[in-house]
């Protein structure tokens, strides 16, 4: 559990100095604060981009980070260092989803700064909820691929389909039937709404699916590949 | 300190180790030597747990390596060629992240940079050393954690004369203070000054072992005298009484260049034992 606590911190330090990383945590929430200031359009939705940019962000960030940050250090033979020394895979990955994790709710409390206050529980429940599905893909493929390369072939179209689909499914219906098995189009669903009491239970039950395929996918890509 | 019985290792019905027995004697520095392929790294990769034998037993610190403690491993450190760094992190930072893993106050980080002389680099990003900083990097990474035994998978491949000799009075400094060494290289020179006792590894098996001055001293059988002629030419002389009258002819008539006696090194005896050239793929590569 220590060693957990290592890997957090090691990965904090090096949060500055990992471009590619910082620029996911950063890039929505920094967008957000400023489509929300700088752009009025009449009709347009209340809070239209913190809700938009949020889910696009909850599909992206913390899949693309959390499969870079395990197959670099993969790559780069690090990983077998810290095995070495004793650290077991699942407080490694334990101390990189954290990591991740915390980061991104960081963000997501950036992007809260819109929100009137009664919101602010809902919002970073249901944020909270969906990243932790976001963490668990985003490792399952850091797990599975062997290297950087073929991390990123991975995790570039299924956070295209996660991000981008809840976007593309405002102005398409046909998108919008497929979309909806998604646990990010059912977050943006949730967003729309804003309440506890309006959650449906096709919702849940949609999330729900998709926390436990996430999570199979990832003890198979495990038992497949280790972390080796 | 670490004995194996009969290791056998295949890969995909190839294989690589067939019935290899060790034992090695606390507070030496045992060099593991053979070709390119040969099976070293599979070796220390059974010896330390991170491989599985097909057969055989290791034994280290007298226990076998699977009942092997946290606390037992904690005196061990482990140094694979392909281990890496932290490119971003600082060369200190980089040894933070393993004083926290193995509980060891942050003030050993000083003491092991300036061991391996690093440090003025304290600071720098890892990924900014040269290569010769880099193997420092490793080597007191492993340092820091005051291992009783220390595996050191060719810890001087591709360095420089320099970096090699000052890793070589490192590794002695540690043996010095009580800690068992074992090491693999291609280097037979390099096997010969730092290495208390050596085996050869060739196509499985081992083939010769002892210490490096002895086994050479055993295959010293063709006893030549060689000299070199200020005309040019060369000759050379069995070592024998003979010889002797011929050779100070040589001397008065102020003929002789150089004058050398042919003792065998590792690496002519590995040659004459195997038919192989040890280092022939390292030629080809800096050729
Ligand atoms: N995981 C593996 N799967 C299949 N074959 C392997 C594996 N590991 C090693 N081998 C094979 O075992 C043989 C010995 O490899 P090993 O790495 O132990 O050699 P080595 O003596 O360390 O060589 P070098 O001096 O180049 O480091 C090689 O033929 C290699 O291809
Ligand atoms: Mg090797």
């Amino acid at each position: 559990m220590r060693n957990a606590g290592v890997i957090f911190k090691k990965q904090l330090k090096d949060t500055l100095k990992n471009k590619t990383v910082l620029i996911q945590f950063i890039m929505f929430p920094a967008m957000t604060l400023l489509m929300e200031n700088a752009v009025k359009i009449p009709d347009m939705p209340e809070l239209f981009f913190t809700k938009l940019f949020s889910v696009m962000f909850l599909g992206m960030a913390p899949i693309t980070s959390a499969a870079a940050i395990i197959s670099e250090e993969k790559e780069k033979n690090t990983l077998r260092v810290l095995m070495m020394a004793n650290v077991k895979p699942w407080e490694y990955l334990l101390g990189v989803g954290l990591y991740v994790w915390t980061l991104c709710m960081a963000g997501a409390g950036i992007m809260a700064t819109g929100l009137p206050a009664s919101d602010i529980p809902f919002y970073l429940g249901i944020m909270a909820a969906g990243l932790v599905i976001s963490v668990v893909i985003g490792a399952c493929i850091g797990v599975f691929a062997s290297n950087q390369m073929s991390a990123t072939s991975l995790f570039v179209p299924v956070m295209m389909v996660f991000s981008f689909s809840p976007m593309l499914a405002m102005f398409n219906d046909k998108i919008e039937k497929v979309a909806r098995v998604f646990y990010t189009q059912q977050l943006r669903v949730l967003m729309n709404q804003m309440s506890f009491e309006g959650i449906k239970t096709e919702s849940i039950l949609i999330l729900v699916v998709n926390a436990v395929l996430a999570v199979v996918l990832f003890f198979a890509a495990f038992r497949k590949k280790g972390l080796e | 300190m670490i004995t194996t019985k009969g290791i056998f290792k295949s890969f995909a019905g190839k294989t690589v180790l067939s019935g290899i027995d060790l034992d090695i004697k606390s507070g030496t520095v045992f060099g593991l030597l053979g070709p390119s392929g040969a099976g070293k790294t599979t070796l220390i990769k059974i010896i330390t747990g991170q491989l599985g034998a097909d057969s055989g037993e290791v034994h280290v610190f007298g226990k076998n390596v699977k009942d092997l403690t946290g606390d037992d491993k904690k005196q061990i450190g482990i140094m694979m060629d392909d281990h890496g760094v932290y490119d971003r992190l600082s060369v200190a930072d980089n040894l933070k992240v393993f004083c926290d893993i193995y509980g060891i106050p942050y003030s050993g980080i000083g003491k092991a940079l300036e061991e391996v002389g690093l440090a003025d680099s304290a600071k720098k990003p890892a990924a900014k050393l040269s290569k010769g900083m880099l193997a420092r990097l490793k080597l007191a990474r492993v340092f820091l954690i005051e291992p009783k035994i220390l595996f050191l998978d060719e810890p001087t491949s591709g360095l420089d004369p320099m970096t090699m000799k000052y890793i070589h009075r490192l590794i002695k400094a540690r043996r010095d203070a009580g800690c068992t060494v074992f090491l693999t290289t291609h280097n037979m020179e390099e096997a010969t000054v730092l290495c208390d006792e050596v085996a050869l590894l060739n196509e499985g098996k081992i083939v010769e072992r002892g210490q490096p001055s002895e086994i050479c001293r055993r295959y010293n059988h063709q006893k030549k005298i060689n000299i070199h002629l200020k005309t040019g030419g060369d000759v050379s002389f069995a070592h024998d009484a003979e010889s002797a009258g011929e050779i100070g002819r040589l001397i008065e008539q102020g003929r002789l260049e150089t004058i050398h006696s042919s003792e065998p090194t590792l690496e002519t005896v590995f040659i004459e034992l195997t038919g192989r050239k040890l280092e022939a793929e390292e030629e080809i590569r800096y050729a």
